[in-house]
């Protein structure tokens, strides 16, 4: 039983007192700023990404882990009871969470989104462990030509599955790829697009760009948009189950574990699609398709099932193939390059306490935010009354003390504001960021591996379509980019991404 | 020629200006052949993709979009006093100390919002200088300039 040894180890690991407490405080601070609209985990994450730097790797990646879910858990709690997702994958559980609220029912709704997400996350937690070594093993056959394929088919992958102009998403993945490249060419030390900034030598900063690009650039555009909130004033009780909810919500809380457990794992998957079409799923199979949207109990359940499994396996790719499947994902792995770890197969091998130790805590911060969660609501509630005109000079400030401390110098800062400046030009031009983050991580491995497979062929290019694994990836990214620009699944696409 | 959807023709233009910035810097290193690669290779032929990319997305906003669509709408406040408020913080920081500068930012970034009072902003500025103080300086030790350069004497 290696699965089992190498659980325990995760799990000594993970209970060490500093690691409970920074799994706790992760997963604590995920939850307070999940709650706050407009700002997910991906925001939540780039903010808080300087805080992690003095903290030993393990410490820091468990912290970031349970920021993650903690905020998906955060975003429903504000969906359900002000019909505002805190984040983008809790749109669904709009739907049916608030409607539930009015009905008096908001107790249930946040008890029935914890409980789903537990179970989710515990099933999601033992498919990562499960898979985790034979793909890290696979992923030890690949050559570089492998390899560059395998990104080639990532990137096109989280364009496909995304919303969105499929061409403009591309050109952001290319442009990505190029501030990927600034900074010195690891091959022959060159200093290249620097134009004599000495700061730029290390390149962009991850920080910095990820920061300006999600966490100003939002914090603009909700100046912008001037929104207007209403928060559920009654009093919320009945966190109890009955008897009947429960039996009724367990098959849609299967369903969904399994659904985004699957999605989970996809290039381009992740949370988001996961809890669209655990949705659509329960909706389509039920036998009263009309009740959904009125409060329906398995409404709730399956998305925030899906949301939470999928937001677990979207870390099989990462920890095994080294590539991140989706942006929040990606921002763990610009975490793990900071502390010096590179994602990919080796990490098994090279950082066994600190793959099973993040597995394992993945867990425990899940069954943390159950216990905290449901008795802390009412703080959370009380959160979303201070009115953002207070909240967002505060959310800028620790961002720029944060960018600070990353260097101690202040180009950073001022190279964030240049990334929000960035971030809202691509804004207005409804250029989505996402890909731009995905391309900037896989730049510089791209580049690597190109120039390998290219030597080891002597400049050869049909390399690529003749090993089959290679031809096998390529030819799936290209058979994904022509199902989706087929007219019918073109159209399908556009309604699935339609909110509601 | 009117476009049909600016949004994706100034889109189309952004990638082949950064495209085609990209392909001339890249020439200046060493593009090398195919087998061994100099440091201009890859980001040359990024940049021809971009280009070639910009160009689709320009032309077919131009051509073949379906729908009209409208260009996007511009509030240059908050764009320009939250960017501003960023940068001054950056200025100041070295030479005032984190306490004036957190109380510069404050104002700056809060008179983007619509609904800026100026009272409250000062006293959300006090509160968020001295959880600052507490939390970075004393309780995280970051280490962070927090008095003015002139008054103790740091260069």
């Amino acid at each position: 039983m290696e699965l089992l040894a190498n659980l325990s180890l995760g799990f000594q690991t993970a209970v060490s007192p500093e690691n409970l407490l920074y799994c706790l405080v992760g997963a604590l601070i995920g939850t307070l700023i999940g709650v706050l609209p407009g700002i997910g985990p991906v925001q939540t994450i780039a903010i808080l990404l300087p805080t992690t730097f003095a903290l030993p790797p393990v410490s820091a990646l468990i912290m970031l882990a349970g920021i993650y879910y903690g905020a998906q858990y955060g975003g429903s709690t504000t969906s359900i009871l002000v019909n505002v997702p805190g984040e983008a994958s809790s749109v669904v559980t709009c739907l049916d969470g608030h409607q539930m609220a009015r009905q008096g029912r908001a107790g249930a709704a946040l008890s029935i989104s914890a409980l789903a997400s537990f179970v989710a996350g515990s099933f999601a937690t033992v498919v990562l462990a499960v898979l985790a070594v034979p793909l890290s093993e696979l992923a030890f056959k690949f050559g570089p030509a492998e390899y560059f394929s395998l990104m080639v088919f990532g990137l096109i992958g989280s364009v496909v599955l995304a919303s969105g102009s499929m061409i403009k998403a591309v050109g952001m993945i290319v442009l990505g790829l190029l501030l990927g490249m600034i900074g010195t060419d690891v091959t022959s030390g060159v200093h290249r697009f620097t134009f004599g900034i000495i700061e730029l030598a290390d390149g962009i900063g991850f920080v910095s760009l990820a920061m300006g690009l999600f966490g100003i650039c939002d914090i603009i555009n909700s100046i912008e948009k001037r929104e207007k909130r209403d928060i559920l004033k009654s009093k919320l009780t009945g966190f109890w189950l009955k008897k009947e909810d429960l039996k009724a919500a367990a098959p849609a809380v299967l369903r969904g574990t399994l659904c985004g457990s699957l999605l989970g794992i996809l290039p381009g998957g992740g949370a988001i699609l996961s809890s669209f079409t655990a949705y659509m799923l329960e909706k389509k199979s039920s036998r009263d398709p009309e009740s959904f949207g009125k409060g329906n109990l398995r409404g709730v359940a399956a998305p925030e099932a899906a949301n939470n499994a999928a937001a677990q396996t979207s870390f099989v790719p990462l920890l095994t193939l080294g590539i991140p499947p989706n942006v929040v994902l990606a921002m763990m792995a610009g975490a793990m390059m900071i502390h010096g770890i590179q994602p990919g197969p080796r990490v098994i091998s090279s950082n066994p306490e600190l793959f099973w130790g993040v597995i394992v805590s993945m867990w425990m911060g899940n069954l943390i935010l159950v216990l905290l969660n449901l008795p802390l609501v009412g703080i959370w509630v009380r959160l979303l009354s201070i009115p953002y005109r207070l909240l967002y000079p505060a959310i800028l400030l620790f961002c720029c003390i944060g960018l600070y401390s990353v260097n101690n110098n202040t180009f950073d800062i001022h190279l964030t504001a240049f990334c929000g400046l960035l971030g809202y030009i691509f804004h207005k031009l409804e250029c989505e960021p996402a890909p731009l983050i995905l391309g900037f991580i896989l730049g510089p491995m791209m580049e690597e591996n190109l120039r390998r497979g290219m030597l080891l062929s002597r400049g050869d290019p049909s390399v690529f379509f003749t090993r089959p694994l290679s031809l096998a990836f390529l030819l799936m990214a290209v058979a994904m980019l022509i199902v989706v620009a087929l007219p019918s699944i073109r159209r399908k696409r556009e309604d699935a991404f339609k909110e509601e | 020629m009117r476009t049909r959807n600016p949004m994706d023709t100034y889109a189309g233009l952004l990638f082949v200006l950064f495209g085609a910035a990209a392909m001339v810097f890249s020439v200046k290193y060493k593009i090398g052949t195919a087998a061994t690669m100099g440091p201009g290779y890859f980001p040359f032929v990024l940049g021809a993709i971009l280009c070639s990319l910009g160009v689709v997305i320009g032309l077919r906003s131009l051509f073949w979009a379906k729908e009209v669509k409208k260009g996007p709408s511009l509030h240059w406040k908050p764009l320009v006093l939250v960017l501003f408020s960023v940068v001054l913080f950056g200025l100041f920081l070295r030479p005032l100390g984190l306490l004036l500068s957190t109380l510069f930012m404050i104002m700056v970034s809060s008179a983007a919002s619509h609904e800026f009072r100026m009272k409250e902003a000062l006293l959300n500025a006090g509160a968020l200088a001295f959880i600052v103080l507490m939390v970075f300086v004393y309780f995280l030790d970051f280490q962070v300039p927090v008095w003015p350069s002139i008054l103790v004497g740091r260069t």
